[in-house]
C-alpha cells in the first residue's frame, strides 16, 4: 500500500468510529464532529486518479478512485455523516454512533473503491455497519436487524457470485460500465439492485430502518441505498431494465406511503420511492441522466436528512411514531415543524428548493431521449410524493387538530443540525450553479425558466387540490400495511422453525387456512432437523456402518466397467 | 547437519516426550515437556516449510535405505504447510491447556492426558509426512488411538460412549484405509506413494486399483468426516475436554483430508480419478449435502460445542468440495480452507473451552449473557463466526472466494451457488450465539463469572488474531496453497 492509501478518508472514518467506541465526554464529542470533516477534507485533498495499490487474491486492486462521480458521493456522505453526528449527540446508545461512522466509512470505500473487489469488502463491511446502527436501537430492533442482515448478506452473496463469475470469465477485476448480457454481470446488478430496494424485496427497507432509533434512521437512510445508486451510475448507465424497474419502485413507494399510518414507515417507502427516480436515472443513462440522478442523490441525502431529523425529533419528543396518535405540534415544535416543511418542499421539488433543481433534471433527460411515458410518469409521480410528503406528513404531524401532546423542540445540537441542514436544502435551490459544477458531466441545463416553474407549481397546485379534497381519505389510520415482506418475516420462519409467536401473528392476519398448514409443515420440518430429528440426533453406530458400506457400494457400483 | 533431520526429528521428539512423560508421572513436567516438543516441531516445521519453498520437495531416507525398499519421509509445500498447521496448533492448545485441562481432568491423571496428546501429535505429523501408505496406516492407529483415550478423559460420562463410536468407526475405517493399500500394493508392488504411482500406469488390469481407491474413499472419509460419514465427530468434539475439542477440530480431520488429497492427486492423479472414476461428482453430491444438512443441523443444537462440532462437518464439505473440482485452483481452494478453517475452527474451541470453564458448561443456557459477563470472549467469537459465514475481512472468506472463484472457472455454477447459499445457514447459527450471548441476562448460577485466566485466553485471542491477520492479508496463505496444489499435482513426485 502507498501512502495515499494511508489518507483513505472512509478508513479514517470507520477507524475514527472505533476509537469513538472506547471514548467518554468531550474527547469522544470532539472527534466525533472533526472525524466526518477531516474525511471530507480528504475526500477533497486527494486528486483525481488511482492510489492505494493492493494486492487482492493475485489481482492489482485500487484502494481509491478519485474522480468527478465518486467524489460527488463521497463528499455528501462524509457531510450527512457529520450532520448525523451531530444530531445524533445526546443519543444514549454508546453504540449507534460509532457503528454509523464504520457503516458510512465503508459506503465512502465503497464508492471510492477503484475495484470490483475492493468495492466487495467495502460492500460486505456496510451491511455489518448497518446491521449495528440498526441493532444499538435495543430489543424491538432485534429481530428486524437480523431479518435485515439475512437479506444484504443474501445480496452480498449474490455480488459475489456474479463478481467471481465475471472475474473467472474475464480475468479483469476493473469495474467499468457494462451490460448485464452474461449471468455473472446479471448477477452483480442483482447484489446492487437489492441495495437499491428494488422489487422483489424492496419490502427490507420499510421492514428494517422504521425499527432504527430516533436518530439511527438518518444514517441508514442515507448510505446504503445512495451507495447502490451510485454503482450503478457507474456500472450499468443505460442499462433499459432499470428503467422499468425505477420506475416500479417509484410507484411502489407512492402507493404504500400514501396509506401508510407510521411516520417513520411513511419516509421508508418514500426512500424506495425517491431512489426510483435514480435507479431510472440510471437506466436512461445519458449524460443529462447521470447527471440528474447523481444530482438527485445529493439533493436527496439533504432533504431526506432534514426529513427524518425532525421525525426523529417527534418520536424523541413525544415518544409516539403513529400519524393517528400525532398533530398540533406546530406550536410546540416550531423550528422542528420549519424545518420538516422546508424539507417536505425540497421532496415536493417545490421551485427554490434542492428537489426542484434535481429531479427535474431527470424528467428533461427522459423528455430529451424521447422516453414520452416516463416522462409522463415522473410527472405523475412527483404529483403523488407532494401528495405524501409535501402534505400529508407536516399536516398529520404538526397542523389538524392538537393531539394533547406536549412537547418541545429537541436538544440543541439536534437542533442546529436540522437547521444547517434546511439551510443547505434551500441553498442548492437557489444556488443550483454550485451543485452542477460538482456533476460529473457538463452540464448544460437552467432550472429555472418561466416554464419549468410555472408546470411544477401547477402540478402541486393540483396536488394540493387534491389532497384538500382527499385528505379525509388520507388521515393515518391504526392498521398494518401488508407488503411483500410478509413472505420472508413470516411465511419462511414458519415454515422452519415452529415459531408458535410468528404463527399466532399469521392467524391475526386472517390467514387461517395458510397458517395451519404452515403449522404442520412446521412441525414436520423441525422434528425432522431439531436435536432429536433424523439429522440433529446422535446417530447409533450401526447407522454409521450402513453408511459407510452404502458409500463403498456405490463407488465401486459407479466405478465398474 | 541436523536440519538435514528435520523430517524424522518432527515426528520423533513429540514420540519420544510421551513414555519420557509417563516415566517422570508428573502433570507440571508433562505440560513443560510437551511445550518445548511443540515447540521443537513448530519451529522444525517452519525450517521445513521454509527449506521447500525455496529448493522444493525434500526426501530423507530412514536409516539410509534408498527409496522404495526403505520408508521415505517425503517433505513437499502440501505436507509441510500441513506439519506447520499441526504442530502450530499444538503450540497454542499447550499453554491453554494446562489451567484447562487441570479443571476437567483428575490430578493423577494429568501426565497421562500429556502423554497422550504428544502421541497424537506425533501419529499426525508422522501421517504427514511420511512418503509410505504402510507407514502412514501405522502413524494413523497412533494418533487414532490416543485420540480415542483423549476423548474418553472428558468430564462428562457421554465422552467414554462417544469415544468408544468413535474407536469401533475409526477402526472400520482404518481397516478400509489398510485394505486399499493392501490392493494397491498387489498391484504394484510397492509401498512408496511416489513410486507407487510411477507404477500405477503399468497395471494392466485396472480393476483392483478401482476397489483399491473405493475402499481408501470410504476409509479416509470416515476419518475426515465426510457426510454421510461424519456422525461420531459430533459427540467426539462436543465430550472431548475442551484442549482436545480444540486441537483436533483443528488438525485430525484437516490431516485426514491431507490423506485424500495425496492419494486422489499424487498417487492416482486427476485422471484416474475424475476422468476413470465418478468421484468428481459423488463427492461433490455428498459435500454440497454436508454445506446444507449439516449447517441446518447445526442450527437446532442446544449446545455450544455441539453447534462448532456439526458446522466442522458442513465446512469439511467446503474442503472436500475443492476437491471434488478437480482442478488446480479447486484444489487451492481446498488447501486454503483447510488451513484457515482449522486456525478458525481451533480459535472457536478454545474460547468455548474458555466459556465452559466461565459459565460451567457450553449449553446455550450456560451461554446467555456472555456478552456481559464474557466481553472479550463473547467478541471473539463473533469475530471467529464471521470467519465460519466467510465475511470479508475474516480467513474463512479469503478461501471461500478462491472455492467460488474456482467452481465458476470451472462452470459449475451450482456448487458456487450451493456454497454462497450455505454461509446464509451459517449466518443463523453464528446468530444463534449472537442472540444468546447479547440478548438474554446472564444465568446466576455459573461458577466464576468473568474472563478466564490469561493463560487461557491469550492463546485464544492469538489464534482470534491470526484468523483476522488470515482475512486482511490473505495472499499469503493463498500463496503456500497454490504451492501446495502445484506439489500435489505434480505427478509423478
Amino acid at each position: 500500500m502507498t501512502a495515499s492509501a494511508l489518507l483513505h478518508p472512509g478508513l479514517w472514518l470507520a477507524a475514527a468510529g472505533v476509537a469513538a467506541f472506547f471514548l467518554r465526554g468531550r474527547a469522544r464529542t470532539l472527534l466525533l464532529l472533526a472525524a466526518p470533516l477531516a474525511a471530507l477534507a480528504l475526500v477533497w485533498a486527494i486528486p483525481d486518479g488511482l492510489h492505494g495499490r493492493w494486492s487482492a487474491f493475485g489481482f492489482e486492486a485500487t484502494l481509491l478512485r478519485m474522480d468527478r462521480l465518486s467524489r460527488l458521493f463521497a463528499t455528501i456522505f462524509a457531510f450527512v455523516a457529520f450532520a448525523g453526528a451531530l444530531y445524533a449527540l445526546t443519543q444514549r446508545s454508546r453504540l449507534e454512533l460509532p457503528a454509523a461512522f464504520v457503516y458510512a466509512g465503508s459506503a465512502i470505500g465503497a464508492t471510492l473503491a477503484g475495484d470490483l473487489i475492493t468495492l466487495f469488502v467495502f460492500w460486505e463491511v456496510m451491511a455489518v455497519g448497518s446491521t449495528l446502527v440498526l441493532w444499538s436501537a435495543g430489543p424491538g430492533a432485534w429481530a428486524a436487524s437480523r431479518r435485515y442482515l439475512l437479506m444484504h448478506l443474501f445480496g452480498g452473496m449474490l455480488l459475489m457470485a456474479g463478481i467471481a463469475g465475471h472475474v473467472a470469465s474475464t480475468g479483469s477485476i476493473a469495474f467499468e460500465a457494462m451490460r448485464p448480457d452474461t449471468v455473472a454481470k446479471a448477477l452483480v446488478l442483482a447484489g446492487f439492485l437489492l441495495n437499491a430496494g428494488a422489487p422483489p424485496v424492496s419490502a427490507w427497507l420499510p421492514d428494517a430502518y422504521p425499527e432504527s432509533s430516533w436518530s439511527g434512521m438518518v444514517f441508514l437512510a442515507a448510505f446504503t441505498t445512495k451507495t447502490a445508486v451510485y454503482v450503478l451510475l457507474r456500472g450499468f448507465p443505460g442499462t433499459e431494465i432499470l428503467v422499468a424497474i425505477g420506475l416500479f419502485m417509484v410507484f411502489y413507494g407512492i402507493v404504500y406511503a400514501i396509506r401508510e399510518n407510521d411516520l417513520r414507515r411513511l419516509f421508508a417507502y418514500s426512500i424506495v420511492s425517491q431512489v426510483g427516480f435514480m435507479v431510472a436515472g440510471a437506466g436512461i443513462g445519458t449524460e443529462m441522466a447521470i447527471n440528474g440522478a447523481a444530482a438527485h442523490a445529493f439533493a436527496h441525502l439533504l432533504y431526506k436528512a432534514v426529513l427524518l431529523m425532525a421525525a426523529g425529533a417527534v418520536i424523541l419528543q413525544t415518544g409516539k411514531r403513529r400519524f393517528s396518535e400525532l398533530g398540533g405540534l406546530l406550536r410546540h415544535m416550531p423550528l422542528t415543524a420549519t424545518c420538516a416543511i422546508i424539507g417536505a418542499l425540497s421532496i415536493s421539488a417545490f421551485p427554490l428548493t434542492s428537489g426542484f433543481v434535481t429531479k427535474s433534471m431527470i424528467s428533461q433527460a427522459a423528455a430529451d431521449a424521447h422516453l414520452q411515458g416516463v416522462w409522463i410518469a415522473f410527472a405523475a409521480a412527483s404529483a403523488g410524493t407532494c401528495l405524501y410528503a409535501g402534505f400529508r406528513f407536516p399536516w398529520l404531524v404538526f397542523f389538524r387538530g392538537d393531539a394533547g401532546l406536549r412537547a418541545e423542540d429537541p436538544p440543541g445540537p439536534s437542533r442546529a443540525a436540522m437547521v444547517l441542514v434546511a439551510i443547505l436544502c434551500l441553498a442548492v435551490g437557489v444556488f443550483p450553479g454550485t451543485l452542477y459544477a460538482l456533476l460529473p458531466h457538463p452540464v448544460d441545463y437552467v432550472p429555472y425558466t418561466a416554464g419549468h416553474a410555472v408546470a411544477m407549481l401547477q402540478l402541486l397546485a393540483f396536488s394540493g387540490l387534491a389532497f384538500f379534497l382527499l385528505r379525509r381519505h388520507l388521515v393515518g389510520k391504526a392498521t398494518v400495511t401488508l407488503d411483500t415482506d410478509w413472505v420472508w418475516r413470516h411465511l419462511v420462519p414458519a415454515l422452519w422453525t415452529p415459531a408458535e409467536e410468528g404463527l399466532a401473528r399469521l392467524r391475526e392476519r386472517a390467514f387461517g387456512a395458510v397458517s395451519d398448514l404452515a403449522h404442520r409443515v412446521a412441525r414436520d420440518v423441525a422434528r425432522f432437523g431439531s436435536a432429536q430429528g433424523a439429522f440433529g440426533r446422535t446417530w447409533a453406530t450401526r447407522t454409521m456402518v450402513v453408511w459407510v458400506v452404502v458409500l463403498l457400494a456405490a463407488i465401486l457400483l459407479f466405478s465398474y466397467r | 547437519m541436523l536440519s538435514q533431520h528435520f523430517p524424522i526429528l518432527l515426528v520423533v521428539v513429540p514420540l519420544i516426550a510421551s513414555p519420557v512423560i509417563v516415566m517422570a508421572r508428573s502433570g507440571f513436567l508433562g505440560w513443560v515437556a510437551s511445550l518445548a516438543a511443540s515447540a521443537a516441531a513448530f519451529a522444525m516445521s517452519v525450517a521445513l516449510l521454509v527449506a521447500t519453498t525455496e529448493s522444493g520437495a525434500i526426501s530423507y531416507a530412514i536409516g539410509s535405505w534408498p527409496p522404495p525398499w526403505g520408508i521415505e519421509y517425503r517433505v513437499d509445500a502440501a505436507n509441510a504447510l500441513v506439519a506447520l498447521l499441526v504442530s502450530a496448533i499444538a503450540l497454542v492448545v499447550l499453554p491453554y491447556a494446562r489451567r484447562s485441562v487441570s479443571a476437567e481432568i483428575g490430578q493423577e491423571r494429568l501426565y497421562l492426558f500429556y502423554a497422550l496428546l504428544m502421541l497424537c501429535l506425533a501419529g499426525l505429523l508422522g501421517i504427514a509426512v511420511t512418503g509410505d501408505a504402510f507407514n502412514l496406516f501405522v502413524f494413523l492407529e497412533i494418533s487414532s488411538l490416543a485420540t480415542y483415550v483423549l476423548i474418553a478423559l472428558g468430564r462428562n460420562r457421554r465422552a467414554l460412549t462417544a469415544a468408544y463410536q468413535y474407536l469401533i468407526l475409526g477402526t472400520i475405517g482404518a481397516t478400509l484405509y489398510v485394505t486399499g493399500v493392501g490392493l494397491l500394493y498387489l498391484a504394484t508392488g510397492t509401498l512408496n506413494l511416489a513410486d507407487m504411482a510411477a507404477r500405477l500406469a503399468d497395471v494392466p488390469d485396472k480393476r483392483p486399483l478401482v476397489a483399491g481407491l473405493a475402499f481408501i474413499t470410504a476409509g479416509v472419509g470416515l476419518k475426515l468426516a465426510l457426510f454421510p460419514l461424519h456422525a461420531w465427530l459430533p459427540n467426539a468434539y462436543a465430550y472431548a475436554p475442551s484442549a482436545v475439542s480444540a486441537f483436533l477440530a483443528a488438525t485430525a480431520t484437516k490431516v485426514a483430508v491431507y490423506v485424500l488429497m495425496r492419494v486422489y492427486f499424487s498417487v492416482y492423479g486427476v485422471d484416474a480419478v475424475f476422468r476413470d472414476m465418478p468421484l468428481g461428482p459423488v463427492l461433490a453430491v455428498l459435500s454440497v449435502a454436508a454445506l446444507f444438512i449439516a449447517s441446518a443441523a447445526a442450527i437446532v443444537q442446544k449446545d455450544l460445542k455441539r453447534l462448532l462440532a456439526y458446522s466442522s462437518v458442513a465446512q469439511i464439505g467446503y474442503i472436500t468440495l475443492g476437491i471434488s473440482l478437480g482442478s488446480a485452483p479447486g484444489l487451492t481452494a481446498a488447501v486454503a480452507h483447510l488451513v484457515n478453517h482449522g486456525i478458525t475452527k481451533g480459535a472457536l474451541f478454545l474460547l468455548a473451552g474458555a466459556i465452559a470453564l466461565r459459565a460451567g458448561g457450553t449449553g446455550f443456557d450456560r451461554v446467555a449473557g456472555l456478552g456481559r459477563t464474557m466481553p472479550l470472549t463473547a467478541f471473539a467469537f463473533v469475530l471467529g463466526g464471521l470467519s465460519l459465514i466467510g465475511v470479508p475481512g475474516t480467513a474463512g472468506f479469503a478461501s471461500k472466494w478462491a472455492l467460488v472463484a474456482a467452481a465458476i472457472g470451472a462452470g459449475h455454477w451450482w456448487i458456487a451457488a450451493a456454497v454462497l447459499l450455505s454461509s446464509l445457514l451459517a449466518v443463523a447459527y453464528v446468530w444463534k450465539f449472537v442472540e444468546c450471548a447479547y440478548f438474554r441476562g446472564p444465568p446466576g448460577d455459573a461458577p466464576d463469572p468473568g474472563e478466564a485466566p490469561a493463560d487461557m485466553t491469550i492463546p485464544a485471542f492469538a489464534l482470534t488474531a491470526a484468523v483476522i491477520a488470515a482475512g486482511l492479508f490473505a495472499w499469503p496463505v493463498l500463496e503456500a496453497s497454490a504451492r501446495a496444489a502445484e506439489a500435489l499435482m505434480g505427478a509423478p513426485r
